[in-house]
Order: C-alpha cells, then structure tokens, then sequence
C-alpha cells in the first residue's frame, strides 16, 4: 500500500481480509462514530485479532485460579512472576509459535524463542533457562523430519547465542499435527522481587523510547495469520514470518539490565505480536495516558516506509520504554555502547488517545480504550465433544518384556537425545539436572537453592476426554516437579486448540480450562502467565478440517529450598529396594500400549483423583527434602514398567521385579493410572518407609531389587542394552533416514 | 593472580569463567569491554571466554578478531602474557593469527552440546601441570563449530613440537577435528586455545570437577 492508500477510507472489504468480520466492522464505526482510515483499520485489526484480544478465551480464562501467597504477578503482564524468597523473584512464561514455525521452521522457531525471552527481560530479569513443547505430524510424514530439523536448529541457534541454557521440554508426534505442528517456548528468568518492570506509561509529557533493531517490513500482519486456520497455501505465508538476530538480542538484553539498574524506567515492552501497535496501545491502556508517535523517527530499515508498514510490522528484536523526562541521555548512552538504535520516537500524553504524526500529516488519531479494552469478547457457543468408543477388550500380549522393548523405542517414549544434544543446556554453567530426567533442575546462581521446571501435557487424553486431560496435565507437572524434591509454585499455559468457531472445539477449550482450573486450586498451583493459540486446524484436499488434538501445555515451576536434596531418575546402586508410589488399577484406556501395540485410541483417560495427587506428591518430596530418597521417577505414559525400563537405562543398573500384580499382567505392568511415583531407598530403611506411607495414608508397595544388568520379571528377564540400543537409536535413525 | 576476562559483543561464558575464577583462584577477574583500548597494565593472565561474539556472523570469531582490544591482547601476547582462549575464544585466537590453523563446522553440521572425554597429551605447561599425561578427564562441549582444520605441515608440526595439550579421546570426537585435537599452544606455551568448556568443570553437582585443576596450574605458575 502507498501512502496515499493507508489515508483512504477503510471498507468492509477491507476489514475482512484483515481478518475481522462484519459485526466487527459495525461496531468499530458505532464506536469511533467515523469510518477509519486504513492505517486506523490496520491497527484495528491486529488489536482486535485472536491473538492479542483473546476474544473466544477471555470469558474461560477468567474462571482460572491466579492468586497466591507467593504470586506477585499473575496474568496481564509480559509474563508471571513469584516469590522464591531471600529476595529473589522468577518470571516465565510460555508462548506459542505454531503457524510460523510450520511455514518456516527455523526462523519460526527461533523467533518464538526470542519473542519469549523479551517477556521475561522486558520485566527485569536475566533469563536462565528455556524449554520447549513440540508436537509434530506422524514421523513417517513427508513434511515431519523437515519440519523436526529446522525446529530444533532454529531453537538452538537463538537460545545457544543468547547463552540461556535449553534445559527441558517434551515432543509427541501425531498426525493430527502433520499440517499444523506446535511450537510452545517457555523461558524462565530470574530477578530481585523488588526490582520488576512493568509496562504502564504512566504520566504526561514522558519521551517514548524505541531501542533495538531497525523497522523493516517483516511480519506485516503475523497476528492476523496467526488467528486463522491454515489452508493448502500455508507456504505462500512465508513473507510473513520474521527473521530472528539472536546478537541484536544478546545486546538488548545486556542493554536492558543494564538500564534497569537505575531508575530512569517508567513503563517498557517488548514488540512482539503486533510490534509497535501492541506496545504502544498496550502501554497506554494500563497507564490511563495517550502516545504521540513520530513516525519519521522510527528508526526503519529501509527508506519509504509508510506509518501502517511500521504499525504492523513484526521486525524483531525491539522494545519500547518510556522514560522519566532527562533520563535519555543517561539511557542513550547505554544504548549506544551496545551498539543499539535510541531514538525517542513520541510523548506521552493526557488524551488518552493514539496519535500517529508522520510528514507533518496526523495519520491515525484513535481513543486507547476502544482498541484496548472495547475489543470483543465472545462467548462462542461449544458443545461437549462425543465421548470415545468404550474399552473393548484388551489382548495380553506373548511377552511383557517383549512388549517393553516395542515401547521404549516408539515415537513418544524414544530417547530425545538427538534432539537436547542440539541446546546447550550447560551454559550458565548452573544446570545441575540435564534434559531427560523428570524435571530440569536450574540453581539460582550463588545461593544453595534451584528452581526445578518442566512442561507437561498428553494430548490424546485431552482428546477423549479435554477436562480430564486439563487435569492430568496440571497433576503431571505437578508430579514433576516433586518428583526431583520440588515444591511445585506455579505454572504457565500455552492453549494450543483448533478452531474456536466450532462448538465441539470450543467445548474442548471450554472443558480443559475447567480441567485445568480445577487442578490447580486442588494443588496450590496457580496459573500467572500464558498464551493462547487457536485456529490450529488444517484445510485437507478433500475438503474437510483436520483440527489438533487439544494440547494445553503446561509449564510447572518448582522451588528446591536445598539443591543438595534432589532425586533423579537413575537407579543409584545395586540391592536398593524398589518402592511404588500410589495405587495401580490397570487403566489401559488412551494408553501407550493400545496406541503402540495394538494401534488402538479407545477408552477413557485415567481419573485424575486430586486428593492422591497431592497426598502422594508431598510424601515423595519431604522424603527427598529430608534426603532419604535420592532416586525418583513420576510414572505416566506407557505405565510402571516403562518408568522402571528409563531408571534403568539412566543408572546402568537393573532391577529384579517381584510386584504384587493383581489383575492382567499386562494392565498392571503397562496401565496409565495417575499419582504414581517410583522410588528407591536402601535395604535397611524400606520397612520404615513402607511404614511411613502407610501412616500417611499413601499406598506403597515394594516391588522388587535394583542390581544387575538386566531386568528380571517372572521367569523372564531383558539387558538394559536390549532395551537402551532401540530406545536412543529411533530417533537418530529417522533423522538420517 | 590477576586475570582479565575479555568481553565481547555476545560473549556468553564471560560470567562462567569469572566464577570459575575467582572461587579457584580466590580472586575476581577484571571484565574488560572489548571497545577499551587496553588490557589493566596488572593482568597477568588474560582469558577470551566463550559465547557468540559478533553472532558467529561471517565466521566464528572473525570479526571479534578485530576489536580494539585485540591490538593491545596481541602485543601482550608478543610480550609473554598467558592467554587463555575457552570455544570461542580459542576461535578468536586462530582468527587473530595467535594460533595456527582454524575452526570449522562440525562434521555433523549440527551444534552438540555433551560431556567429552579428553587425554592429556601436554603436562609441562602453565595450563596443566596439574594433570598428568595420559590422563583422560571428562568436561563438556557446547559448539556448532569446533572442528579444527590445518594444513599437514601445520599438523605435524603441532604434534612434533608437543603443543597439542588435549585431545578427544579416541572414539569421542564430537566434531570431526583433524587428528582428534581439542586444544593446542603457541611454540611459546603461553597461550592456550581449547574448545571444550572447564568452567563448566569445575563443580561436582554438574556432573564434573576434572577443569578445576587447569585454574589450578595457572593459580600455581602465576603467583
């Protein structure tokens, strides 16, 4: 669009290829009480898009538990915040970059890992650490390795560069994600609890400052694309992914902590979704003030730039503050040591409205609120979705242990080493419990204190049964985290759903946040931040949609009061007494072994009792805390024997298995039922922790002795490298393949 | 010992080695902005961290090769001041003529990040008289370009001169470097370039201690 085209009138044509609908279009024109211009409706359209209004979430979103003694930012700001004491603060947040990251996985990836990191620096703190959720196609779909290998290089690239260890995370594979993968990047930061940073523009008269990189015309629009669904020319989408400078970043970062240092900061934010639009109205909105923005000092990339080209872009790498009047030139200098761009760009004002002045001519003049807070809010109707078909009976198969090997080397359960061996997740040089145990483990440098972290969720229970599946993710994190002797603080969303505008997809949001909810009161565990991506849904050939399954994805915090007393998974020793944690029924329904093994999706989800979950979860932390068990792993997908088979393979030690198994074998050995946890504790004090549980109503049985190396069921018996051989080389071998 | 840390544009181990540092040697580095135009006149060892200085734009420290303060680094070279280069401070190092050969892409082609188990082909040295030859020790990588390249003669004269002070072990190479080397010396030995991290050593609760004693044969030679 020229010049002369952005100061057109806009249409309602327009409005709808910017993604809004008529109703929309009526209401802004009732509002303003004129037709806006096109820059006025682009600015329109991203601050009213899903992304940035959450306008089908909002209403669910609101029933979510945020509060805490210990919460000392819940939702609202770039990211949470909560109290680990002595003063210390951790902000963190997830956030989805799904749609960029199928178009271009690596600029998708690795822009959504600095988009993530600026939340969290943008409040203060120095980010330590990253993890990351993916989900991709099935792995024999052409686009999957594709996609794997550039998402997995595109996160290193950013997080190696900026020197923020990648430290956990998960991956499924799924064909409900083969034309709509997710990307979910979590970032954990550090701060002093009395040194945040907020986003308000507070105050009149206060010079506006852009630091960072250049405007260019990158990403014009991503957070229209990133509220609609994907038809067969996702490809064609390209020119609106942005491309990430991980170097710019590591210098804003520096520059920023740096700057917060003093006190010339009133009000900052990064520009992400929607850049400069979203900082400014965002920033104006929580500080009841106007901005007047000069666009000919935005510093831009290339001559010719119109006012609705810098709006919209998504350039990354930029933040806008504003700050106390004669403070620039202290911060400038800053700046320019980093080798940044500073330019005040506007004022603040007491008008309340957004002003764009750009060649002499004011190109936008809109009231704040109408953009921020007039946005719609809809309630969608949803439906509950169809129940999945009942458990039909479940063979037993010829071989436990056969079966075993099958499910330590299929898609979800393989090894990810080919994957974290791509992250630096050293760096920091503070990670004291590496990628692949059951929670990360970060210390807060210089203190006897880490914060623990994971991210958590099983997309297929969500599917047949989404607030079971909203539970089970909160009580996995949950069970995470005590599982390294973490006293589980809080968590962060990312609600990766379909299409909102269908009710049975609606429904499935509508129910897991009930889920979710639900879990998290039961456990303490308030949500303080998140992200909210829908439209995940893909435009098949045949005319139909294929939505995601329902993936909320949890990130869960921690706190390890003493790092000294932490549990891994690895069996330690040989002789060691095996101890379960919690009840086994046997739920075969949804799990692993239907899916792998008999290619089966049936049944319910396993009950999620919240009660055991919290009972169990604080017995097997204070064991930890008080260092009576240093070996611990939560038991989940692919049930007890697979919990056993990754101890095993993590110590290079076995185990001689002697289980009071009630019911089928094979329901006992590989079921999914929730609360569970196994432990090891030495010979000599089994007894007295048997008794311990008992007295603390928690169910616990042993079930066998570490040693050897092979582990030995009935007659029966498997080598830890018959099952370690497949487990690390499945994906390996589909990458090279 | 009075050590200086380099600070370069995305230096990203700056803080590592400082710890590292200053709980073996009991004393903290001075940190150095890359754009000063000198060295402290008191340092007695200077050390280029890691990280990702200039981004790896064009090569792996190329362009850090050309700060300001790298004129005064290499006249202090010239002079005999130890240098210390960690990853990719060994691959400023090579870029600014300090040290032979260079540090390519991994064979892989993808960044790895692991413990590696080295041999100590060199113990008469400020760097590591503490260990012995032939010991192996364990310390973690962390690089998308480690692989060292040179010349035969280069090569050959590296090994004939015994100024290869550590090597993967056989087997262990993480990055396809010519003849398994991780880290080499000037003929002078006063300068020591290595791509595995022994800040990250030097710490049983992360996994390792075997770096420790390289601050320590400085610590020792130094003061």
């Amino acid at each position: 669009m020229k010049h002369e085209d952005t100061m057109r009138p806009g249409t309602l044509e327009a409005a709808k290829q910017f993604g809004l609908n008529e109703a929309e279009w009526a209401n802004i024109l009732r509002l303003l009480n004129r037709t806006p211009n096109m820059t006025e409706l682009g600015i329109f359209s991203v601050m009213w898009s899903e992304h940035c209004s959450y306008k089908s979430s909002r209403v669910h979103l609101r029933t979510l538990p945020t509060s805490a003694p210990w919460v000392i930012q819940g939702p609202g700001e770039n990211a949470g915040v909560i109290d680990i004491g002595d003063g210390d603060a951790i902000v963190f947040k997830m956030e989805s970059h799904n749609h960029p990251s199928f178009i271009e996985p690596f600029q998708g990836a690795a822009t959504g890992v600095g988009g993530i990191m600026r939340d969290v620096f943008t409040m203060g703190a120095r980010p330590i650490a990253m993890l990351n959720a993916l989900r991709f196609g099935e792995p024999e779909h052409p686009k999957t390795r594709h996609l794997l290998a550039g998402v997995v290089s595109g996160i290193g690239s950013y997080g190696n560069c900026m020197g923020v260890p990648t430290v956990g995370g998960e991956v499924n594979f799924h064909k409900a994600y083969n034309g709509n993968i997710l990307v979910n990047a979590m970032c954990v930061g550090l701060a002093r609890a009395d040194n945040i940073w907020l986003s308000a523009a507070k105050g009149a008269g206060n010079p506006v400052v852009y630091v960072g990189s250049k405007t260019g015309r990158d990403g014009i629009h991503g957070a229209t694309m990133a509220s609609a669904e994907f038809s067969e020319d996702a490809e064609e989408k390209r020119p609106t992914v942005q491309v990430g400078d991980p170097f710019t970043e590591k210098l804003l970062l520096e520059a920023c902590l740096e700057l917060m240092a003093t006190d010339a900061i009133i009000g900052i934010q990064d520009m992400g979704a929607a850049g400069l639009t979203s900082a400014s109205c965002e920033m104006a909105a929580k500080g009841g003030a106007g901005i007047e923005l000069w666009m000919d000092k935005v510093p831009q990339r290339e001559a010719g730039m119109t006012a609705y080209e810098m709006m919209l872009s998504e350039s990354q790498e930029r933040m806008l503050m504003v700050l106390k009047p004669g403070r620039e030139a202290e911060a400038e200098r800053i700046f320019r040591k980093w080798e940044l761009d500073f330019a005040v760009i506007g004022i603040t004002t007491d008008t309340k409205r957004i002003v764009l002045r750009h060649h002499g001519e004011d190109v936008c003049d809109l009231p704040v609120n109408v953009l921020a807070d007039e946005a719609p809010v809809y309630e969608r109707p949803w439906v509950e979705p169809p129940r999945p078909a009942p458990l039909s009976d479940v063979p037993a198969p010829p071989s436990i242990l056969g079966v075993l090997k099958q499910l330590v080397a299929s898609p979800d359960l393989a090894s990810r080493r080919w994957i974290w061996e791509q992250y630096d997740y050293s760096v920091m040089a503070d990670t004291i419990q590496k990628p692949g145990g059951d929670a990360a483990v970060v210390r807060v440098h210089g203190t006897g204190k880490a914060v623990a972290l994971t991210t958590d969720v099983t997309p297929r229970y969500c599917q047949a049964d989404p607030y079971l599946g909203g539970m089970q993710a909160i009580a996995e994190a949950y069970r995470n985290l005590s599982a390294v002797g973490a006293k589980p603080l809080a968590v962060t969303d990312n609600l990766n759903f379909g299409n909102p505008q269908k009710p049975e997809i609606m429904g499935q949001f509508a129910l897991a946040v009930r889920g979710l909810g639900e879990a998290c009161r039961a456990l303490d565990f308030p949500i303080v931040s998140g992200n909210v991506s829908l439209y995940n849904e893909t435009l098949l050939p045949n005319g139909q949609y294929q939505n995601i399954l329902p993936t909320p994805a949890i990130g869960g915090v921690g706190l390890l009061r003493d790092w000294r007393h932490m549990a891994t998974i690895a069996f330690k020793a040989e002789g060691e007494a095996v101890i379960l944690i919690g009840e086994t029924k046997g739920h075969l329904g949804q799990s692993l072994y239907l899916r792998e093994i008999l290619q089966r999706e049936d049944g319910t989800p396993p009950l999620v009792d919240l009660g055991s979950e919290k009972r169990n979860g604080i017995f097997v932390r204070t064991l930890i805390e008080a260092g009576q068990v240093t070996t611990a792993h939560d038991c989940a997908d692919g049930g007890l024997l697979v919990a056993i088979a990754e101890m095993a393979m993590a110590g290079g030690i076995g185990a001689e298995l002697a289980a009071p198994v009630n019911g089928d074998p094979h329901a006992y050995w590989f079921g999914e039922d929730q609360a569970r946890y196994v432990i090891c504790v030495p010979q000599s004090t089994a007894h007295d922790i048997l008794a311990q549980a008992d007295a603390a109503a928690v169910p616990a049985a042993r079930i066998g002795t570490t040693g050897g190396e092979m582990i030995i069921l009935d007659e029966t018996n498997i080598s830890i490298r018959a099952l370690k051989d497949p487990h690390e080389a499945w994906l390996p071998d589909l990458m090279r393949r | 010992m009075k050590a200086a840390v380099i600070v370069f544009p995305a230096s990203n181990c700056d803080r590592d080695v400082a710890t590292a540092l200053t709980q073996i040697t009991g004393r903290s580095p001075a940190m150095v902005w890359h754009a000063n135009a000198s060295v402290p006149g008191d340092a007695d060892l200077i050390v280029l961290p890691g990280g990702f200085s200039y981004g790896d734009y064009l090569r792996a420290g190329a362009m850090a090769a050309h700060s300001p303060i790298m004129q005064d680094v290499i006249a202090r070279a010239q002079k005999g001041t130890p240098i210390l280069g960690i990853c990719n401070g060994f691959q400023i190092l090579c870029e600014a003529g300090l040290l032979p050969g260079a540090l390519i892409k991994n064979a892989s082609l993808s960044f790895v990040c692991r413990p590696v188990n080295l041999t100590v082909e060199a113990a008469n040295t400020m760097f590591t008289n503490r260990y012995a030859v032939g010991q192996t020790i364990s310390i973690p990588v962390a690089h998308g370009m480690g692989n060292y390249v040179a010349d035969e003669a280069t090569l050959d004269a590296l090994e004939d001169e015994g100024l290869v002070a550590l090597r993967y072990t056989l087997g262990d190479n993480p990055n396809g470097a010519a003849r398994n080397i991780a880290g080499i010396m000037n003929r002078e030995r006063t300068i020591l370039g290595l791509m595995p991290h022994p800040e990250r050593a030097c710490d049983n609760a992360l996994g390792s201690e075997d770096g420790k004693a390289l601050f320590m044969s400085l610590l020792g030679a130094l003061s």
